[in-house]
């Protein structure tokens, strides 16, 4: 018995090789088409032992993170009488989709060195070195504020369920209003706030069909996409002044 | 029904886009304005993003100004002459307005500037034809429902040399008043992103003396240019212009055109004029009023340069 504690705690020292994770995505791929209203994606997985659960909570932690891209957050400041935007604060790299789900309250499944070396909270996913500004922070927060209220950044505790310390799933829904991309899906296992196994999978978010065309289409050949569209524009006006002297007549 | 847009990247109502287009469509057609003035501030509040709203929104117009301007050619109430004039004016003053905006963007003021631009000319000129346009019922009414034909003062306007003959309008005046205003206002379109038929339209009116009827269709004729031009500057440097949103606005904006120019024909001129007064005056006081009240939210998300 006594042997096999040994065996528990060196296991322990090299706790990459104790507990692993082993996951799926319902989806490895979301095709924005015209009528694209967002989607949902299931994650789901199961923990892989090679010796009995050793002590202490086990977690997961889920993220999905869409292209980082830079963000300038301005603030309005009253300046003769009228609301103008004063001081800017450059965000170097912000994801442009960022959910995070977790088994439980967010400070109970990991510890604060962990999430900044894994940059797993909203706030360590947003890249803002050298802020100028004194108080920098407020304009960090604003960014998650009206991000969050859009749906595009998501903190789910207690969203992800755990079986038996061995099969996690979860659900994150995605918006309608997303970058194309690929988003970056993490599964953290933790046992009492450390981080002991990472998977990572990346989700293709792509334009397709009619979308992919003009989109294409605007980037590739810029001048034949503004002619079609002036073309567009004077067929559509001559059509409707066509139709509505024909139903005069 | 949602649709994805795939420039602006963002997925919005199908229906209210078609509608948002075809009452914008009505008051142009009415108006002989492009509706940018109403439509890109619109557009900004279901959440496009800036830059693809005042590409787009160029787009729109040059549809719903054709369509309008057909019903205007029927009824010959376009003078091309006239039109040609502002025109070079208009393009010359677009392609300086797009240098200032450059410019002001470096700077990073230019929302304010935009929208400072809009408070100011929206209340001067929604303000003065106001006025003007009461008077004239006022007159009218005291006179038994004739307005006497007031002749043109003849002032510091008709001593400019290179002066020629407008037969649409009536007119026999110096060339460089309406070159002048059709390069101001150039300038400001391409700044404010708008076609910029409601300051061309006043222009027209009050200082270059236009009757009211010609005015309409020869700003629409030349507003379909000046807007054209922008869509294929924004088209090749920015990749702004969003098809699927310019398709959808502008279904619903040329048959609201046709409507609108329907209405028109029945108003009187007086009374169109103080319905755009009115029109440009409340579109000015939301403005305004959005510069002097504390916002509800104190910061703003734009797209970063990076580093």
């Amino acid at each position: 018995m006594r042997a096999l504690l040994i065996a528990a705690t060196l296991f322990l020292g090299l706790p990459a090789l104790a507990e692993t994770v082993v996951a799926g995505l319902s989806r490895d791929a979301i095709n924005i088409t015209a009528n694209f209203e967002g989607s949902e994606i299931l994650i789901f997985g199961a923990v892989s032992r090679d010796a009995p659960a050793p002590d202490g909570d086990l977690e997961v932690i889920i993220t999905v993170e869409g292209p980082s891209l830079p963000v300038a957050v301005r603030r309005k400041d009253r300046r003769f009488g009228i609301w103008v935007n004063t001081d800017v604060v450059e965000v170097d790299a912000a994801p442009s989709f960022y959910a995070v789900a977790t088994t439980s309250a967010f400070d109970e499944v990991i510890t604060q060195t962990e999430d900044l070396r894994h940059q797993v909270s909203i706030p360590n996913a947003i890249r803002a070195v050298g802020i100028g500004v004194e108080d920098g922070e407020s304009f960090t927060s604003a960014l998650i504020r009206i991000r969050e209220r859009g749906d595009l950044y998501q903190t789910i505790e207690g969203g992800v369920t755990l079986r038996n310390e061995t099969l996690f799933d979860t659900s994150i829904q995605l918006p309608a209003n997303l970058v194309e991309g690929d988003y970056r899906t993490r599964i953290f296992l933790t046992r009492g706030g450390n981080v002991i196994d990472v998977y990572e999978q990346d989700i293709a978010v792509r334009k397709v069909g009619l979308e992919r065309f003009i989109y294409n289409l605007a980037h590739d050949r810029p001048l034949v996409y503004g002619i079609l569209s002036l073309v567009i524009a004077i067929a559509a006006g001559w059509l409707a002044s066509a139709v509505f002297r024909y139903i005069r007549t | 029904m949602q649709i994805y847009l795939p420039i602006a990247e963002v997925s919005v109502n199908a229906f209210l886009l078609l509608g948002l287009g075809g009452l914008v469509g009505i008051l142009s057609g009415m108006f002989g304005v492009g509706g940018g003035f109403l439509m890109t501030p619109l557009l900004f509040f279901i959440g496009i993003p800036p830059a693809v709203a005042v590409a787009t929104e160029a787009n729109q117009i040059v549809a719903s100004s054709f369509s309008g301007v057909l019903a205007h050619f029927k009824r010959k109430t376009v003078d091309l002459k006239m039109g040609g004039v502002l025109l070079i004016g208009g393009l010359v003053g677009a392609a300086i307005g797009v240098q200032v905006f450059a410019a002001l963007t470096a700077i990073g003021q230019v929302d304010l500037l935009v929208r400072l631009c809009y408070v100011v000319f929206l209340g001067i000129i929604g303000g003065l034809m106001f006025i003007e346009s009461l008077n004239a019922i006022r007159r009218a009414r005291s006179a038994g429902g004739v307005v006497p034909p007031k002749r043109r003062q003849r002032g510091w306007i008709d001593a400019l040399p290179f002066k020629m003959r407008f037969r649409t309008s009536g007119l026999y005046i110096s060339v460089i008043p309406p070159l002048i205003v059709g390069l101001f206002v150039g300038v400001l379109a391409a700044i404010m992103g708008v076609g910029g038929g409601f300051i061309m339209v006043p222009a027209m009116i009050y200082l270059l003396g236009m009757p009211t009827k010609v005015v309409v269709g020869t700003s629409l004729f030349q507003i379909i240019f000046v807007t054209g031009f922008a869509t294929l500057m924004h088209a090749t440097t920015n990749f702004t212009v969003d098809m699927v949103l310019a398709v959808l606005l502008l279904v619903g904006g040329v048959v609201g055109a046709q409507i609108g120019a329907r209405i028109g024909t029945r108003l009187k001129a007086e009374q169109l004029r103080i319905l755009l007064a009115i029109m440009v005056l409340a579109v000015c006081g939301k403005l305004a009023f959005d510069l002097l009240v504390m916002p509800s939210e104190l910061y703003s998300l734009g797209a970063g340069a990076g580093h």
